[in-house]
């Protein structure tokens, strides 16, 4: 590891005094893995145990991956110290495609979901070419594509909702295998293919560095403006990936459904330990964040108490870790 | 004389969004007139301006959030805490004044608002994280502890003032209309805000951080003060909308604002407020308000479906976004900067 | 020689004594006396670490100093507890990032005191223009007071950082670098009113590295090094070899290089009447292979946009750049890095380094295509080890790769930026000011380094703003001025003082 050949006693001090927290690289995820354990207890000691139960489990698995995959659509943006709001009416919209696309057209599921994903992408390219050829704020951007991409969806229904879909395609929400929830296993291989992306491939480290100063970057021969693109084509792949499941798992499409999860996005990718500037955040926080969330609700749910409790208590967690964060920063300098 | 050349320059950009948006809405209003004449006809106006109070009033409160360098998504939570219990306690104990009613939601707000600016101070962390937080956690006690329920049957003094009247006029067909109250107290707030934000040192100081927040620190400022105002300005707007609001619709239901709290971004940010911090005005927040209010009627009076006002306002954003930029592209290159990010 | 000082009559705007201050249990300043004159330029140097920034913590009550110490302003004793006990002893800094509000206007950021009192009136804003200008007028600055200041030029934004100390009735005004981004020109200009404003009794504290601009502004100045006070020297005991010799204890071996014949050796890049419009026109040279090119010229003369060009980060007009005998379109950098051209940028904190990651990261960034296998996925342990093997290479001081590079030293820091280029093996380097900012010893150390690469046969182009630099450093120096080229000198066939009146002129 020491490459240098200066007297170590010296150097290992000055280490160990600068930054206690520098081997775990980031406190927040101790401090989450804490609170998964707290909760876990404190709602198995709630529920007598239930909690722990195959079917709370499998519950756990079938409600979690819609707001996961959204949050790791999420994730991309905010790596890069962006942001897209235009999520979950990209979502919407392609789940209203794939809806419409059985139920009218009377296409397979399999080329149903093909013509979400396309559309997703679309969406994908518009976004991308906004954020990053013509240089305008993410924020900006897709606000405005959200409030379109919205208006798009309503001109399409009408307000209504379209529902009815082959068996097969209802698998993708309610099916398991061994066990299993499908929408977790989507959920899994899409954490695992974006945890891939942005490990293991140059676009991935290009796109942490660029997160934390894209100046940098820039002088070091990175195309800036062709990673950001890339953002947003990944992000609103993902989004689509979303609309799979929510579409199956609903067994309908409606222009507004799913709203209220596009804060939350945020506000879980944040308690994952995803930097709001950007740079910062890896999939594995993402997940610990995604199943603390859900065990809250989850466990709520089962004590009898009202889901809005739940939420409610997601903010607060976010705002204690956030407290924390802070109180160990404060001591440290 | 350098400087002066990039006074003339500097004075052009400062009047761009509201000069922009004023002949938006000019342009807009004679193409609609020559469609339709009713739209050119103050009742139709009165109709209008009375129905986007509730927008016009939370873009305020957002405008100057925007400028101070922060963001609340919060504020549709506190509107509807704040109408929440104003509505308890008028229907609980029947209070039968609206001056009364009129004064609970804005300390309500306020205190929420207040809990924002705090932790916002605190934390250092990106307002719109704390603000998503709050709002989660404020809408979910609500909705909690309210278990849902709407609140109606008002007392009388509460229905009639909803249709209370500065002026009244009867129109051809002798139908009464007339300028509404809330319209009053929404351009009242209007030139509220604006006369904080340029006469009050407190206003010049929002501008202050927005632009430089570092600088406004070694200046001395009392930052904390400062964000606390903002917010707990926006959230005591918030609690004066939430009464036009329940006013309006006669009506309380508490899940009926939270959602919106991006479409009164968007309004803001139409409205010429940076998401930067430190530029934006009250005369763009109220144009930015005009336009969208003008676009919903027009589809309304064209007969066009109301799906497609979101399309447009969508399109507006972008469009409108994609300009901006462009010209600082182009002034960047007129200047002859190298663009590297 | 500082005792004489202190016996003159003249009274003392401040007087420090005895100021020591510890961080846990390191010494950052030790004893330290240090006096200044009402109307004084005082100068201050000393390399990075050396004790100044925290001498001008402490006078301005940004901390505390150890107990024992004394200060007197004006004659009165007194304590300086926080940065408003400054403000109020007349005591102003005018921060290197000079600290305006961008988005209003020059009126109100020199009266942005203004906003601090507690009698919070309605603002007049008729009033706050006359009472502005009036400051203004008063100094002979024509800026007009209702400009934004983000319309202003930096120069100009200085000025108003100076005034809005003025403003606030500023005794002592503490300059930090300040003259880091201003052309010679602007720099003329600051001093200038620094002279006009000492006539009215104000004094000031001017730190900077630029010994050539403290030498020429100050009356006295004070020498730092390991957080104790050198001395304090009249600026007529000084020059500027001995003022870096009293700043690192080190004489500083300013031998010229080796004059090396290169006529036999290719021509790795020709530039033919390149032009940007308001950046520079009709450029042309060669470079060859294994030379040092000398680019010399004050800041402004296009030589940094130059230097763009041929990296690729700023298109021309009109004009060619041949590289290795083809005629080249370099529309951005992927392409000039692709020929072999690598560019290690002026500000190595925010174009050189991605300074919350870690090292083998920003080792790895230009050459990611190196190390990627089958399926276009990164090897990891290939990435970490080229990333060792490069810090290994050059030397660079850190535990271990992972750490992020704000952990390394500044000199670290510069040889990160450095290895990360030589890992892309490039025919051509272009340094911008590597040597800007940087302690006279990790200055030396850089010379080296370059010196060891044009010997591996890589041509290299070395901006500076030290005619003493390129002429120990370089082959061939080409000055540069308002956009042209308006000289090619041979190291031993031209001195210091030549290219200096050039630059001047």
């Amino acid at each position: 590891m020491l490459t240098s050949k200066r007297p170590k006693p010296k150097g290992k001090v000055k280490f160990l005094s600068s930054n206690p927290f520098s081997k775990s690289k980031n406190p927040q995820l101790l401090i989450l893995v804490i609170i998964l354990v707290a909760i876990f207890l404190l709602f198995g000691l709630l529920t007598k145990g239930k909690i722990f139960e195959l079917h709370s489990l499998q519950a756990i698995a079938f409600q979690l991956p819609l707001l996961g995959l959204l949050t790791l659509a999420q994730m991309s943006p905010m790596l890069t110290g962006g942001i897209d709001l235009s999520i979950v009416s990209t979502a919407n919209l392609s789940a209203i495609i794939i809806a419409l696309s059985m139920t009218q057209f009377n296409f397979s599921p399999f080329l149903a979901i093909v013509l979400g994903l396309v559309l997703s992408l679309g969406l994908g390219v518009l976004k991308g070419a906004l954020v990053a050829f013509c240089s305008i704020p993410a924020m900006i951007a897709t606000l405005g594509m959200m409030i379109f991409i919205r208006g798009v969806a309503l001109v399409i229904t009408k307000g209504y909702v379209i529902a009815g879909f082959p068996q097969s395609f209802l698998f993708l929400g309610d099916g398991t295998i061994l066990g299993i929830p499908m929408p977790f296993i989507i959920f899994l291989i899409a954490a695992a293919f974006m945890s891939l992306i942005l490990n293991r491939t140059p676009f991935g480290i290009q796109l942490y560095l660029l997160g934390s100063n894209p100046t940098a970057t820039l002088f070091s021969g990175v195309n800036n403006k062709r990673v950001i693109f890339r953002v947003y084509l990944l992000c609103s792949f993902l989004a689509g990936v979303a609309s799979i499941v929510m579409t199956a798992r609903f067994n309908a499409a409606q222009a507004g459904y799913g709203e209220s999860y596009l804060l939350l996005t945020v506000l879980a990718c944040v308690l994952g330990g995803v930097n709001p500037s950007g740079g910062f955040g890896k999939v594995g926080g993402l997940i610990l964040s995604m199943i603390v969330l859900q065990v809250v609700a989850t466990g709520f749910n089962l004590l009898g108490l009202s889901s809005h409790l739940a939420s409610a208590l997601w903010g607060i967690i976010l705002v204690s870790v956030i407290l924390t964060n802070r109180l160990i920063f404060a001591r440290e300098t | 004389m350098i400087g002066r050349e990039a006074y003339l320059v500097n004075k052009k950009i400062f009047q761009q969004t509201e000069f922009y948006l004023g002949i938006i809405i000019v342009a807009l209003s004679f193409f609609l007139t020559l469609i339709n004449p009713k739209f050119l006809t103050l009742e139709n106006w009165f109709d209008m301006l009375r129905s986007n109070t509730f927008l016009g009033i939370l873009a305020l409160g957002e405008l100057v959030v925007l400028i101070s360098g922060g963001i609340d998504v919060s504020f549709t939570a506190t509107a509807t805490i704040a109408q929440y219990i104003m509505g308890l306690i008028i229907t609980t104990y029947y209070i039968d004044n609206v001056l009364v009613a009129f004064l609970i939601p804005i300390p309500i707000g306020i205190a929420l608002g207040a809990i924002n600016g705090v932790l916002v101070y605190y934390t250092k962390v990106h307002p719109v994280i704390i603000t998503i937080s709050t709002l989660n956690a404020f809408f979910g006690f609500l909705m909690f502890f309210s278990g849902g329920k709407w609140i109606y049957n008002f007392p009388p003094s509460f229905r009639s003032f909803s249709r209370l009247q500065v002026f009244s006029l009867v129109n051809a067909r002798g139908v009464q209309y007339g300028f509404s109250i809330f319209i009053l107290l929404w351009i009242i707030l209007a030139i509220f805000t604006w006369m904080i934000l340029k006469y009050f040192p407190i206003g010049r100081k929002i501008y202050a951080v927005g632009g430089n927040l570092e600088a406004a620190r070694r200046a001395g400022f009392n930052i904390f003060r400062i964000q606390l105002f903002v917010y707990c300005f926006m959230g005591a707007l918030a609690g004066l909308a939430s009464f036009v609001n329940a006013s309006l619709n006669q009506m309380i239901q508490p899940n009926s604002l939270v959602g919106g709290e991006l479409d009164i971004l968007a309004a803001a940010i139409l409205g010429g407020a940076s998401v930067f911090g430190g530029s934006g005005s009250a005369g763009g927040a109220f144009l930015g308000v005009l336009l969208i209010a003008i676009i919903k009627n027009g589809l309304i009076l064209m007969k066009a479906s109301a799906y497609w006002h979101e399309v447009i306002m969508g399109a507006i954003i972008v469009a409108a976004a994609g300009i901006s930029a462009y010209q600082q592209k182009a002034k960047a290159k007129r200047e002859g900067e190298i663009l590297v990010q | 020689m500082s005792q004489k000082i202190e016996e003159t009559p003249k009274k003392f705007y401040l007087v420090l004594q005895n100021v020591s201050k510890r961080y846990g249990g390191v010494v950052a300043l030790e004893g330290v006396d240090f006096t200044i004159f009402p109307g004084e330029v005082h100068g201050l140097v000393g390399e990075n670490g050396s004790g100044k920034s925290t001498l001008v913590k402490i006078i301005t009550g940004v901390v505390r100093p150890e107990k024992g110490a004394e200060i007197e302003v004006n004659g009165q004793k007194v304590e300086i507890n926080n940065p408003f006990d400054a403000f109020r002893l007349g005591i102003h800094v005018v921060h290197q990032d000079l600290s305006l509000f961008p988005n209003l206007s020059v009126a109100e950021n020199i009266l942005s005191h203004r906003y601090l009192e507690k009698t919070q009136k309605l603002i007049n804003w008729r009033d706050l223009k006359a009472e502005a200008t009036r400051v203004m007028d008063r100094l002979g600055v024509d800026i007009d007071p209702e400009t934004e200041v983000n319309h202003l030029s930096v120069a100009d934004q200085q000025l108003v950082a100076i005034l809005r100390a003025i403003a606030s009735e500023a005794r002592l005004i503490i300059l930090d670098e300040p003259t880091s981004s201003l052309t010679r020109r602007e720099v003329n200009r600051l001093f200038a009113f620094i002279h006009e404003l000492q006539a009215r009794n104000i004094s000031f504290l001017f730190i900077s590295h630029r010994l050539d601009e403290v030498l020429e502004i100050s009356e006295r100045v004070t020498v730092f090094r390991d957080g104790k006070k050198i001395g304090t020297f009249q600026q007529k005991e000084l020059d500027k070899k001995r003022l870096s010799f009293l700043m690192t204890g080190k004489e500083i071996s300013s031998r010229p290089s080796s004059v090396r014949d290169l006529s036999q050796k290719e021509e790795i890049m020709r530039v033919e009447n390149l032009t940007k419009k308001g950046h520079y026109e009709k450029v042309s040279f060669s470079l060859y292979q294994g030379e040092i090119l000398g680019l010399i010229g004050p800041r402004g003369s296009g030589r940094t946009e130059l230097a763009l060009t041929i990296f690729g980060l700023n298109p021309p007009d009109e004009g060619k750049i041949y590289f290795e005998g083809q005629s080249q379109m370099i529309d951005s950098n992927q392409v000039a890095i692709n020929l072999g051209i690598g560019y290690v940028p002026e500000n190595r904190l925010i174009q050189g380094l991605v300074l919350d990651h870690s090292v083998e990261d920003n080792l790895v960034i230009t050459v990611l295509c190196q190390i990627i296998k089958g399926m276009g996925l990164v090897d990891l342990q290939k990435k970490k080890a080229v990333a060792e093997k490069a810090v290994q290479e050059f030397n660079i001081k850190t535990e271990s790769v992972e750490l992020p590079v704000k952990t390394l030293s500044g000199g670290n820091q510069q040889k990160v930026v450095l290895a990360k280029w030589i890992l892309t093996s490039p025919r051509l380097l272009i340094l911008d000011t590597p040597t800007h900012g940087v302690d006279v010893a990790a200055k030396e150390s850089i010379y080296q380094s370059i010196r060891e690469l044009s010997q591996r046969n890589l041509s290299l182009i070395f901006i500076s703003d030290e005619e003493i630099e390129v002429l120990n450093n370089c082959d061939r120096i080409l000055v540069m001025k308002n956009g042209q080229i308006v000289g090619e000198f041979f190291p031993s066939e031209t001195s210091e003082e030549e290219l200096r009146k050039i630059i001047l002129q």
